[in-house]
């Protein structure tokens, strides 16, 4: 798994790519939760996620109830179909918000 | 192992035995897919398959061997009929079936979801007896989608 961090129209886009699985999901982990500590918003980009598992799915379920207990916003964009699948079994398609594309989150 | 060892004509299409890590996992889930693909799987049919053997084998780090570095699992895939059979072989001490099941969806927390995506995933998942020697071994059966007919 990869990462890039960058700012756009005030918020943070996370934007993970490659494999997010049991071996770097602690990093995901670390990533998210502290971003979200920062008290900004986050947008976590999945756009070049060729695969997640559940404790990828889990890092951000960790990230989306923290931002949540601080009032501050958590969005998923633009999840690969292999990325949506999971949420959608996982039937958290319904927790999240997941915009289609970046400009529809900002 | 003890017993004859007859000829076996369902030998497996793919035996491998690696370290219980997760640094594993990328090359066993390459490994499945190929496999699942060249039985006639469709991208997405594969994809599941893929799934359920990464979390079967995550519970099995995680929860079978807790996290113990030194562990192994047997992964085999067997064809029967127009299934794939997949099953999961480890040394760990026998883990209790009725404590390995899907969590309720609508507590939405963050752990828990993996035996769920392995019912999602694939048309059934059983433990099967104890095998010889010790250890748990899991089977899971998916029926072989090809998506369309190619001819």
């Amino acid at each position: 798994m990869k990462h890039t961090v960058r700012e756009e129209a005030g918020v943070v886009v996370a934007a993970l790519s490659g494999d997010v699985d049991l071996e770097s999901s602690p990093r995901a982990r670390e990533l998210l939760l502290g971003l979200v500590r920062d008290g900004r918003s986050v947008l976590v980009d999945l756009s070049g996620v060729g695969y997640i598992d559940s404790s990828g799915v889990a890092s951000l379920i960790e990230a989306f109830q923290l931002a949540r207990r601080a009032g501050t916003g958590f969005a998923l964009v633009s999840p690969t179909p292999s990325a949506l699948r999971v949420l959608q079994l996982a039937r958290l398609d319904r927790v999240f918000t997941i915009h289609a594309t970046l400009a529809d989150a900002l | 192992m003890s017993g004859p060892r007859a000829p076996e004509p369902g030998a497996p299409l793919l035996r491998h035995r690696f370290p219980a890590r997760a640094v594993e996992l990328r090359s066993v889930r390459e490994a499945v897919r190929r496999e699942a693909l060249g039985q006639g799987c469709a991208p997405e049919c594969a994809a599941d398959i893929v799934m359920a053997v990464d979390e079967a084998c995550q519970n099995i780090i995680r929860h079978a061997y807790a996290g113990r570095g030194d562990g192994e699992i047997v992964l085999e895939i067997e064809r029967a009929g127009e299934d794939l059979v997949v099953s999961l072989r480890d040394f760990a001490p026998p883990v209790d079936p009725s404590r390995v099941r899907p969590r309720d969806l609508d507590d939405v927390r963050p752990g828990g979801l993996g035996t769920h995506l392995i019912r999602e995933c694939m048309d059934g998942a059983d433990f099967a007896p104890a095998p010889p020697g010790g250890g748990n071994l899991l089977r899971m059966r998916k029926r072989i989608s090809s998506g369309q007919e190619k001819r």
